[in-house]
């Protein structure tokens, strides 16, 4: 029997292997930047597979949270005879908050999950071992094309989420409700600040893009190389990112934000 | 130890080996797969320009040594030289270099699904050398039609048999005329008549551009039909060495029983396990 104190370490330890495990991997696909900038075929076909498959959930998604913030914004509003500043609070809600994290998490279902599953099952069945013996380095090959195509893609993703999510507010309140139309963009335009707002939610999905594909790619190419292996890999990659987006998007708002 | 290898010197292969410095040369190799040991203590080696069989058991370790040859896999204890640099020392740049001559066929294939047969073949030429497309699409021709599938070249892998799909892996593995080749298990999964095409193509590849074979099987007839040397190993252990003749006519009990396919003798079918009877009694 082990005692439980030793079990603890011990666990602990090996979160902390893989940790660093996974440190190395990110060294090795930034190690791999120059490879992929020579074969921008390779990228693009990662942004297509990444952010272009992604654009359809996410524009539907964005639509109906925009819609969502339509309504609710206006009842609130409307209580403090505000409701002419519901594009403010509109946009200010999808550019600084739901739209980098909604999308990441969308992102983290649709197209992590899918990395991940893909490397693993390449594992699995020696294609990455087949490609060591060709003296092709897998991770800079097949990872880090991945890698960029979702840090690329993330970024995108979110300014069209942030931006259906706006039209979406717009049918609600303009078309929906009868606010002023003029008053919905203008107040927008005077009021939401090209570095605080637009660029601080540019950053923040760019980190998210980062953290996403990171975790998705580690967990594929440290799968056990099994059936079971990859599917647990593919669980765990959509709970750490979830966990991971939350977690650096209150950080990273009490840094931009927080005075 | 097999009675074959006492006395025989510095060269586990023996007295008719060729002289001259090995291809391939392992001395004191352990290595364990978790608690089970797979080598402990072996020595071997590979001679230039000819085709080694190793023989053995399923799940002696077979494939295992192939990736242990190949820097895949790090050993306990002992050194594996190829070409005289010990492969685990190696930086990635040299073992890369090393690899490049080096073609291995996988046990499974090991087929990019998500290329077609011909960019399959055509990705270590595209890889590394700097040919035009007409001459890459040539040379990929050729080495299709030498495994007889240059008609499936449109096809993806996943629309192929096990034993198509393990020709292709061939043909990818010669791509680069590397000077060494390592096949796990080639002629399974294969029919009859291309089962003889594969066993000559090995031949014929080893022959015409002089390189070295290392062949892993248990197919011991067709293996054995074009080997020139031959290492039976099994528990661990080189259980016979030797030219493909002299392991034939091998006196050691436990290799007589590998090579006849006998069901009695000092190997064992069996994986080690406790008593049948107590574990089906729940005892063990
Ligand atoms: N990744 C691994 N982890 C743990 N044990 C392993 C692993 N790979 C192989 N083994 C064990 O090592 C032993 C040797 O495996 P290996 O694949 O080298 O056998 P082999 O001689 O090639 O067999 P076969 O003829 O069936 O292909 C097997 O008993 C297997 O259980
Ligand atoms: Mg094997």
């Amino acid at each position: 029997m082990l005692d439980p104190l030793a079990r603890l370490g011990r666990s602990g330890i090996a979160a902390l292997a893989r940790l660093g495990e996974a440190h190395l991997l990110l060294v090795g696909l930034l190690g791999g930047t120059w490879d992929t900038l020579v074969r921008p075929r390779l990228l693009i076909a990662q942004v297509y597979g990444i952010g272009v498959l992604s654009t359809l959930i996410v524009v539907v998604s964005g639509l109906f949270v925009g819609m969502v913030l339509g309504l609710q914004g206006y009842y609130v509003l409307s209580q403090f005879g505000a409701a002419e500043s519901l594009g403010i609070m509109v946009a200010a809600s999808l550019v600084r908050e739901l739209g980098p994290v909604v999308t990441a998490l969308l992102v983290a279902g649709r197209a992590g999950s899918a990395l991940a599953a893909e490397i693993g099952l390449m594992k699995a069945t020696e294609q990455l071992s087949a490609l060591e013996m060709m003296a092709v380095d897998p991770i800079k090959r097949i990872l880090t094309p991945r890698f960029y195509g979702g840090l690329l893609a993330m970024p995108l993703l979110a300014a069209m989420f942030s931006a259906v999510g706006v039209l979406g507010g717009y049918f609600i309140g303009v078309g929906l409700l009868g606010l002023d139309g003029g008053a919905y963009w203008s107040q927008m335009q005077a009021k939401i600040d090209f570095s605080d707002d637009i660029v601080n939610g540019v950053i923040k999905s760019v980190v998210f893009g980062l953290v996403v594909t990171w975790i998705a790619l580690f967990q594929g190419y440290a799968a056990t190389p099994t059936a079971e292996g990859v599917s647990r890999a593919t669980t765990r990659t959509v709970v750490h990112s979830a966990l991971a987006v939350l977690g650096l998007d209150f950080v990273l708002t009490a840094l931009m934000f927080g005075e | 130890m097999a009675e074959g290898l006492t006395g025989r010197g510095a060269s586990p292969v023996g007295a008719s080996v060729p002289p001259g410095e090995p291809l391939v040369r392992i001395r004191g190799l352990r290595f364990a797969h978790g608690e089970r040991l797979l080598f402990d203590g072996v020595d071997l080696d590979i001679p230039r320009g000819g085709v080694t069989a190793v023989m053995g058991p399923s799940g002696t370790g077979k494939t295992t040594l192939l990736k242990l040859i190949s820097g895949q896999l790090r050993p306990a204890s002992g050194t594996i030289e190829v070409d005289g640099q010990d492969v685990h020392r190696l930086g990635r740049a040299a073992l890369y270099r090393l690899r490049m001559r080096m073609g291995m066929l996988f046990q499974s294939g090991a087929l990019l699904t998500d290329l077609s047969v011909f960019d399959n073949v055509a990705y270590p030429l595209r890889e590394h050398t700097r040919l035009p497309e007409a001459m890459i699409r040539k040379l990929v021709l050729m080495k299709l039609e030498a495994v007889g599938l240059r008609g499936v070249q449109a096809q993806l892998p996943a629309t192929l048999s096990g034993g198509m799909a393990r020709r292709v892996a061939l043909a990818r593995a010669v791509a680069l005329d590397p000077d060494m080749i390592l096949y796990d298990e080639p002629f399974t999964g294969q029919d009859p008549i291309s089962m003889g095409v594969l066993v000559s193509l090995i031949r014929h590849l080893n022959d015409a551009s002089g390189l070295t074979s290392i062949v892993v099987s248990h197919d011991v007839s067709e293996t054995l039909s074009i080997a020139d040397y031959a290492y039976i190993i099994a528990d661990g252990r080189v259980m016979e060495a030797g030219t493909a003749a002299e392991v034939r006519a091998s006196r050691s009990e436990w290799v007589r029983q590998f090579l006849d396919g006998l069901p009695d003798g000092p190997a064992h079918f069996h994986a080690p396990a406790p008593d049948l009877m107590r574990d089906l009694l729940g005892e063990a």
